[in-house]
């Protein structure tokens, strides 16, 4: 330890402290008091000095003696707060000299901590607002920080301190501007308009950080990033090229800017951002490597044809490790795109010799399992890794081998039938894993209750291809995520969390489960609640409705400009269909923007129907209380409407609830009578 | 609020260890070598951290420069403060590597005493701190004679006296006290730019970050102008005449800069505090002013024993005067190569073959322009296959051009205002760091049938790679004016 001294130091800085003008000496009062902060022992000593150091008349020594009291009352913690002192520095906040004034904040944060830090009044703001230029970049920081705690007491001061932090906000120096992007969201929780602006206002200063010299910023300006778009995707969409990967660049930063470029993807760039990617997807770090393969996966749920088209050239280097990322990524791919299954079975076949490690292995072997019947020679890779079985080591190999190896024998009896029957006895009697055993075991008893039964339990959960329009992320409210802003959170591995995150394991078994069709209007409902403010519910009666094919149904709203988010598949009950659009309001040119209108089309047969809505809605409505507490008049809207609901249910026909935002009479009104004629007109043909 | 500040070698040495506020033990400089070196390539390393203790750090000559802190710590402001600790203690010691550190352990303690206290960063200002900061540099420099040559035979003027050893910009600010007279200052122009090219020939990207340093030797510096080109434009919509010869899109400038003559006269004000300072930063992509300084024309084919053979024609396209310094060609190759015999144009070249990054290195210490240099590569490549092709390229291109900028942008005049005391010598340096031109080669069908049924491409990147120091042999100039 630097500070703590031998017995003589102390007697010397004792004798130096008992003299009352130490502080004539700057720098040696300076160095003194910088040194007694480890030494409990010269506490009685370092009072006076402290007190006549914070009206010295040079700056020096009252920004020493400002934190001297921190150190001070850190050092005593228990002792009672001298008043005396803490009014001394808040009325020291008015020195000259604006690190006297900054440090004058940070002691008053450390002495009064149990009270929750340095009073943030009405005055004390607006002088540090006003003195905010005075500052060098890290008081700015500090003070910035500090204002946070402060709530505006009226819509007009706060946009008075709002226009005064403008400047700051695309400061060049990305300490500030963080900073003061972090103070304005939280001054603006409750507008998150002017959040989303301030957003789009940062957006130069970020990009500029993420050219800086030094690699951390880079970095750091990256997760940041990441963060913004979580509320505001479509933010750097033209930036895309300053997320390019640099050759020389490390790893870590290569892989921030993949995951960036996957966020920016558009129609019109996307062809650009592929053959980008695919140039990383050789890159000598294997985890670059694999990061832009999986993120050239992702951007294939939008884009299939043309990612499916590099997967599968990718497969031609004969790499292990691309290889088995291909895999892992096409299994992903086709869970949510069913409709490439075609492709990527023909593309799958026969790259099982370069496949080494177990993840890789497990999902060619859940490729093989689902889509058996497609392929023609998966009897022989099976068993080929069914003759190698003895020497597998990993546990969730052979378990995926076992499921495999039942579904294909559920497709293809005949070719399946002796392998099968081998790899049953060989788990069942010689495997000393219990879970792999236990499993087999379950099999081979599914096996005895006859075949159907074991379809049923075997039958491989498909996705719903019209989930596919879902998967986009919905924006995020800022404040989901302002909290972390500024602050090292978002910068930790992992902090941000990517879709599907998958390590191993076959698809069915991950956190994005497919929803069936119930789950469906659960999360649609959800985000029901998240975007949209006032809810309308109608009655149509077309009960036939539900018998037209989706195609056409779709076909016919797209020509009235609703476009349809998803549906359930015709013939179930209860049938739903969720449908939104985009109104211009030409009439009054006030408000330039249009209003967004959500819909759901419920048709639920019978009356037991009723129970399982009522009990949806008031999920939906306990979320909405759990996010927001100041949307109180919406839930009691949301009840009001509930009882409609109940009133309506009595009579058959499609329930159609809308939700608007913002509120617009007249448009929704339009868009009901619209909707109700092509209800009508589907129905009639 | 930082809790402790470290250096360590790359060895993991403690250079510097400051603990500001008592809360942690030093025996997480040990624990922080530990994280960091057992970090596998893919994760990163900024922030880590240990139960309460969050280390953040930047790498910076070869050392980690370490602060620890709390979790709720602005990074940013952690980043950039660690950032202008590095760039004070190499103004103050001269250059920033294991050796001067070491050298100048009390003149750093004395920094961080100034720069922080209790945690709390007071200012980094370097016109505050030198009234303050009172330990001499030592430097670690031997007495070269290089440095007499500078001296003119019996006080001529000859033209060595107008050019300055790249090592006179490395020194430290304080020195100048006992030195007395040399009172200089430094005017860096520095580009870096990344260019990618496609295999037919056509620029895909172009990006150029340019910026003016001021390095001030001068205890006291009154007014400077610096005077731009006076064609110098910012965005596309401030074309003048017959479409500017030199143009950035974006361009910011250090806070202390005054550009009351910056719009008619294209001239920067400002008075320099000691030490090296951004003074302005700008940026240009999409479109270049001028062609590409290199060419590169890839031939690769595989020969009847299954070698692979790469001819390599590089082509300088610089005027004469000028050469492009540190060149060095990095060629991926497929994996698994394992020999590479060579053919070079001239001695001086080298190459050889980096198995971990799986990639041919041809490096050309001196390369005029007008030029041509060319290579030839045979590899032994086991289990070749036609797939294996995919992994050739891109060829990433690296290299310094000194005296030269892509922008065109000109120092037209260094002036010191008359009330300087004293005769000052003024410096101006320019160059270029980083040059990325990246063709993608596309070679046609090939007459091998093999081949043929592949459809196969290359793709090169002729790539500047970003080093964090320029080093300048004989690019120095002097502005007299």
């Amino acid at each position: 330890m630097p500070y703590i001294g031998s017995e003589d130091t102390v007697r010397d800085l004792r004798r130096v402290l008992s003299n009352p003008n130490v502080q004539s000496d700057q720098l040696r009062y300076r160095n003194t008091i910088l040194k007694v902060i480890r030494l409990p022992s010269l506490v009685e000593y370092v009072e006076q000095p402290l007190t006549a150091g914070l009206r010295d008349r040079a700056a020096c020594v009252r920004r020493v003696a400002v934190l001297g009291w921190a150190k001070l009352h850190n050092l005593q913690t228990n002792s009672e707060i001298d008043a005396a002192v803490v009014n001394e520095l808040y009325s020291l906040l008015r020195d000259p000299d604006p690190v006297v004034m900054v440090n004058c904040l940070r002691a008053l944060e450390e002495i009064l901590r149990e009270e929750g830090g340095v009073a943030i009044n009405k005055p004390i703001t607006h002088h540090l607002l006003n003195r905010l230029k005075e500052c060098d970049i890290w008081g700015q920081c500090e003070v910035l920080r500090i204002l946070q705690r402060y709530r505006p007491q009226s819509e007009d001061e706060l946009f008075n301190i709002l226009s005064l932090l403008d400047v700051s906000l695309i400061s060049p120096h990305p300490p500030v501007m963080a900073a003061t992007l972090s103070l304005f969201l939280s001054l603006c929780s409750g507008l998150p308009a002017v959040g989303l602006a301030a957003l789009e206002r940062v957006r130069g200063p970020l990009l500029a950080a993420c050219g800086n010299t030094s690699r951390e910023m880079q970095f750091t300006a990256l997760c940041h990033i990441q963060l913004l778009l979580r509320s505001l995707p479509g933010l750097m969409g033209e930036h895309y090229k300053r997320f390019f990967c640099g050759y020389a660049e490390p790893a870590y930063i290569k892989q921030r800017k993949i995951e960036v470029l996957v966020e920016l993807v558009n129609d019109d760039n996307v062809a650009i951002l592929l053959d980008e990617l695919r140039g990383y997807c050789t890159d000598v770090n294997i985890s670059t490597a694999h990061a832009a393969i999986s993120a050239i996966g992702r951007i294939g749920r939008s884009y299939s044809d043309k990612c499916l088209e590099i997967l599968t050239e990718l497969l031609g280097l004969k790499q292990e490790h691309i290889t088995s990322a291909v895999v892992q990524t096409m299994r992903d791919l086709v869970w949510v795109c069913p409709q490439c299954s075609r492709t990527v079975c023909s593309a799958v076949e026969g790259c099982e010799a370069e496949i080494q490690d177990s993840q890789g292995r497990h999902a060619l072997l859940w490729l093989l399992g689902v889509y058996g019947e497609q392929v023609s020679s998966v009897p022989y890779t099976l068993e080929v890794f069914i003759d190698g079985v003895r020497s597998e080591a990993s546990v969730g190999v052979k378990m995926e081998l076992l499921t495999a190896t039942v579904r294909l024998f559920l497709c293809r009896p005949a070719e399946t039938q002796d392998m099968l029957g081998r790899l049953l006895h060989y788990c069942i009697e010689e495997e000393t894993n219990m879970c792999v055993s236990d499993q087999a075991l379950l099999y081979y008893r599914l096996l005895h209750c006859g075949i159907e039964e074991t379809r049923k339990v075997l039958q491989c959960r498909r996705s719903d291809p019209s989930l596919g329009v879902l998967i986009g992320r919905p924006a995020e409210p800022i404040n989901q995520w302002s909290y972390i802003f500024n602050t090292l959170e978002p910068l930790r591995p992992g902090a941000i969390e990517t879709e599907s995150a998958t390590i191993g394991g076959s698809p069915e078994h991950m956190t994005f489960d497919p929803k069936p069709n119930n789950d469906l209007s659960d999360t649609l409902s959800y985000s029901f609640g998240k975007t949209v403010r006032s809810g309308e519910s109608e009655h149509v009666q077309c009960p036939t409705i539900f018998r037209c094919s989706p195609q056409s149904l779709q076909a016919a709203m797209q020509l009235v400009n609703i476009q349809t988010l998803a549906f359930t598949p015709p013939h179930t009950l209860p049938w739903r269909v969720y449908l939104y659009t985009n109104t211009q309001n030409k009439h009054s040119a006030d408000t330039c923007h249009g209003t967004l209108i959500l819909g759901e089309l419920l048709y639920t047969g019978e009356e037991i129907q009723k129970k399982s809505k009522d009990e949806e809605n008031v999920g939906v409505e306990a979320r909405q209380d759990k996010r927001e507490e100041e949307r109180e008049e919406d839930t009691a809207e949301g009840r009001s409407e509930k009882e409609r609901v109940k009133k309506n249910t009595a009579e058959k026909g499609i329930k159609v609830t809308l939700k608007q935002q913002p509120r617009d009479e007249k448009a929704l009104k339009g868009f009901l009578s619209v909707l109700t004629t092509v209800l009508h007109a589907l129905s009639s043909e | 609020m930082i809790s402790q500040v470290f250096i360590l070698s790359s060895q993991g040495d403690h250079l510097i260890y400051k603990d500001f506020r008592g809360e942690a033990g030093s025996d997480v400089v040990n624990l922080f070598y530990e994280k960091v070196t057992a970090l596998t390539g893919d994760q990163p390393p900024v922030v880590m951290r240990h139960k309460d203790v969050h280390f953040v750090h930047v790498r910076q000559g070869g050392l980690y420069w370490v602060a620890t802190t709390t979790a709720d710590t602005s990074p940013f402001t952690i980043i950039e403060f660690l950032n202008r600790l590095t760039a004070l203690v190499k103004d103050y010691c001269g250059s920033l590597s294991e050796r001067s550190v070491q050298m100048n352990f009390a003149l750093i303690y004395e920094l961080l005493d100034e720069v922080v206290d209790y945690g709390y960063i007071q200012t980094t200002s370097s016109d505050i701190l030198k009234n303050f900061i009172q330990t001499e540099a030592v430097s670690s420099k031997p007495f070269s004679l290089f440095d007499l040559s500078n001296v003119g035979l019996f006080g001529a003027e000859t033209q060595q006296s107008k050019v300055a050893p790249s090592s006179a910009a490395t020194r430290p600010i304080q020195s100048s006290r006992d030195q007395g007279g040399k009172s200089e200052i430094f005017v860096d122009v520095i580009e870096r730019m990344l260019v990618v090219i496609g295999s037919n020939g056509v620029l895909m990207k172009a990006d150029i970050e340019g910026e003016i340093k001021v390095k001030c030797y001068m205890p006291t510096c009154s007014e400077m102008r610096i005077g731009l080109n006076e064609e110098f434009s910012i965005g596309k919509s401030q074309l003048r005449g017959y479409g500017a010869a030199v143009r950035v899109d974006e361009c910011s400038f250090h806070q202390a800069v005054r550009l009351d003559e910056f719009d008619s006269l294209r001239i920067l004000r400002l008075c320099p505090s000691q030490g090296e300072q951004t003074v302005m930063q700008y940026q240009l992509s999409d479109d270049l002013p001028s062609a590409p300084p290199f060419r590169l024309f890839p031939t690769i084919e595989r020969d009847n024993g299954g070698r692979l053979l790469m001819y390599m024609k590089l082509r300088c396209d610089l005027p004469p005067k000028s050469a492009g310094i540190n060149v060095s060609a990095t060629i991926p190759v497929p994996k698994g190569s394992v020999s590479l015999s060579q053919e070079l144009s001239s001695p001086d070249q080298s190459a050889e073959l980096q198995p971990q990054s799986r990639a041919v290195v041809w490096k050309i210490p001196r390369f005029p322009g007008g030029t041509q240099l060319s290579a030839l590569f045979k590899l032994e490549v086991p289990g070749f296959s036609s797939a294996s092709m995919l992994e050739v390229g891109p060829v990433s291109l690296s290299f310094e051009l000194p005296k030269i900028t892509a922008t065109g942008l000109q120092i037209r005049f260094l002036r010191l205002s008359p009330f300087q005391p004293g005769p000052a010598q003024r410096w101006v340096r320019f160059g270029m760091r980083t040059f990325d031109s990246d063709h993608e080669v596309g070679p046609g069908p090939s007459e091998d049938p093999v081949q043929d049924c592949f459809h196969w491409w290359i793709h090169c990147l002729l790539y500047l790679s970003q080093q964090d120091d320029v080093c300048w042999t004989e690019s120095v100039c002097c502005l007299t004016s």
